[in-house]
């Protein structure tokens, strides 16, 4: 039995590494509640990323409510050519083009922070560094063999891989830290994106639990009361 | 007025005989504890499953083109869509959670022992439709993981000799999981199987009744009447476990509700991450796990090194339950009355459980395999051991009355 037990010790560490692995990710701390950062995600993504990412499954007006965006500005600035604002924010290049241009459609971007995690989308957006063995000249440290460039490499700068395997970037129009809550910022949309209903889903969930622990007591004293002749 | 109208009921159906039959004469014991919650919480969760499926069903689009996008519809443009979908997903953990729960309950109190064999096997029954019932359930979103978790356990029964392949083609309607596979699937899910479900738990209340509820002391309470032929150590299920399990409904409730509004993915573990991928049969996810109430059954699985020997020996870890009723030979029911070698086996049996459940949830190591076989067999051996030692087993007196 002992040994048994001591055996069993031993063994934890290595359950533990079991379920880690991966490049290690950075915290993107997402304030869901900061709707100056996510309007500014909206902008960079629609500004960097839809053109060749839809985000199919919501719809630019709920975006709009959302994000207390008026409605005016949202069609003008961010409704593709026949799009309706109430319409799904699809594709602004048809799937069949992008494949042809870059070997693999592109993926759809509404769910991929439930999909990957905030981290992981936030360190991918930083992850990228020089590699002339890849088509496009970069690689990704969170994303090995990406297949696509490096879409804010003008703000960034383009990063080296240091002998410790940090990042150095230089040469952006962005600063170290700019660029982090620009990035940030991506992220933060992404995460709204993925479940659009979080922030009111967990105000609800305040009040049915103060509901319901109201409901417990009075449901406790009725029992008390019922089985006090009980022996 | 209201009298009259019972009675003219009364008349023509046993209305009244038969509230008083099952609830409001219905004897109980008086010691029932913690875990003579899980029952009527079981009723509780297949009642949302059922609200919320149908409406549910009313959004949801059963074709491969249209299923993810129908999901993220009704998690978006539908009125509490979200609640509904969350209610749903929540609730077939939830399910599992109050089965394993009541089970186990069954298992300490010796509540599968004569008379109750018939009782415990309608139960099993239930527990066998519900997982088929969950797991066509899970391929409905059309994830990543709905896909390629179907793709895998399918498969399975391709090890069978000689009908295998013939048998998974015919389960798909397919080569591979396909549109036609999700039609079955979804017609099975919703109507079929929860049709089945009811009817058993049916027959498992009426099987319940007849020979009346077990107890923590393992005591038949029909033994001991007063002069009025109704039980010294029982009260009428109507109004004392009515409160106590509203009781039991607020206290669950609790639990289930933070889960549902403050983590609904219940860690990864609920909706696993893959599964917000719409399915993709031309890409394999790094990491194919099942849902946490598959696993610990599919540790199993994969701890066996021939697929043929694995699938039956997955297979056995469910069918041995079925049997235990003739597998435990002792005469005491509840586990405070039974010998000490009887408390261990149970405790190393929960033990293996809960590890080959979360050995069936990460990818295996050759290390991790070797624990999962230590763990197969041990998990095997309860069943073996109770056998052997439940003939002659050395229990405590069993008291005449209820002890509390």
């Amino acid at each position: 039995m002992k040994k048994l037990l001591i055996a069993l010790v031993a063994l934890v560490p290595t359950l533990a590494m079991a379920s880690g692995g991966g490049a290690h990710l950075e915290d993107a701390n997402i304030d869901l509640n900061d709707q100056a950062s996510l309007q500014r995600g909206l902008d960079h993504f629609q500004n960097n990323c839809a053109g060749c990412h839809s985000t199919q499954y919501q719809r630019y007006e709920r975006v709009s409510t959302d994000l207390n965006i008026p409605l005016d500005v949202m069609s003008a600035k961010y409704v593709h050519g026949e799009a309706k604002v109430g319409e799904l924010m699809e594709n602004a290049i048809p799937e069949v083009d992008a494949a042809k241009w870059f070997g693999a459609t592109p993926p759809d971007l509404t769910l991929v922070a439930r999909v990957r995690g905030e981290d992981w989308v936030y360190s991918y957006l930083k992850g990228f560094y020089k590699d002339e063995s890849r088509p496009f000249g970069v690689n990704n440290t969170v994303f090995p063999s990406v297949g696509m460039p490096h879409v804010l490499q003008e703000l960034q700068g383009l990063a080296v891989k240091q002998e410790d395997g940090t990042l150095v970037a230089t040469g952006g129009t962005l600063s170290a830290e700019e660029y982090d809550q620009y990035v940030r910022d991506i992220t933060g949309f992404l995460v709204y994106s993925g479940d659009p209903v979080k922030l009111e889903r967990e105000s609800l969930g305040w009040w049915v639990m103060g509901f319901l622990f109201i409901f417990f007591i009075v449901a406790y004293l009725l029992k008390k009361e019922y089985w006090k002749d009980v022996h | 007025m209201v009298k009259n109208i019972i009675d003219w009921i009364d008349e023509r159906i046993p209305m009244t005989a038969t509230y008083n039959r099952h609830v409001g004469q219905y004897a109980t014991p008086t010691n029932f504890n913690f875990w003579y919650f899980f029952g009527s919480l079981a009723m509780l969760v297949l009642v949302n499953q059922l609200l919320t499926g149908i409406w549910l069903t009313m959004n949801y689009v059963p074709t491969a083109e249209g299923a993810f996008a129908s999901i993220e519809y009704i998690m978006r443009d539908v009125e509490y869509g979200w609640l509904l979908r969350y209610m749903h997903s929540t609730g077939a953990s939830a399910f599992f959670v109050v089965i394993y729960l009541h089970m186990f309950r069954g298992l300490i109190y010796g509540s599968y022992q004569k008379p109750r064999e018939l009782l415990w096997l309608f139960g099993m029954l239930i527990f066998l439709v519900l997982m088929a019932e969950a797991f066509m359930g899970y391929l409905l979103p059309w994830g990543q993981m709905s896909y390629w978790g179907a793709q895998v356990i399918i498969s399975l029964f391709g090890a069978i000799p000689f009908i295998g392949d013939d048998l998974t083609l015919w389960i798909r309607g397919d080569f591979v999981v396909s549109g036609a596979t999700l039609n079955r699937f979804f017609a099975l899910h919703v109507i079929a199987l929860p049709l089945v479900l009811v009817v058993l738990v049916f027959l498992h209340l009426i099987a319940l009744h007849e020979v009346g509820s077990n107890n923590p002391d393992g005591i038949e309470i029909k033994k001991n009447k007063d002069e009025n032929g109704w039980p010294k150590d029982g009260i009428p299920f109507h109004p004392y476990y009515t409160v106590k399990d509203i009781m039991g409904v607020a206290g669950f409730l609790i639990v289930f509700c933070y889960v549902l509004f403050f983590m609904p993915e219940g860690g990864g573990y609920f909706l696993e991450g893959p599964n917000f991928e719409a399915a993709n049969p031309m890409k394999t996810p790094e990491h194919i796990a099942p849902v946490w109430y598959f696993t610990p059954f599919y540790a199993i699985l994969r701890a066996i090194p021939d697929k043929l020997i694995g699938v039956i020996g997955m297979g056995l870890a469910i069918a041995v339950l079925f049997i235990l009723p003739w597998l435990d030979r002792c005469k005491v029911k509840s586990v405070r009355y039974r010998s000490m070698i009887h408390k261990l086996n149970i405790g190393q049996f929960a033990v293996s459980f809960i590890v080959l459940g979360y050995l069936g949830a990460v990818p295996t190591t050759e290390i991790l395999t070797n624990v999962a076989r230590f763990f197969t067999v041990t998990y095997f051996g309860f069943f073996l051991l109770l056998f052997i030692y439940s003939k002659n087993e050395k229990t405590k007196p069993v008291p005449e009355r209820l002890t509390h």
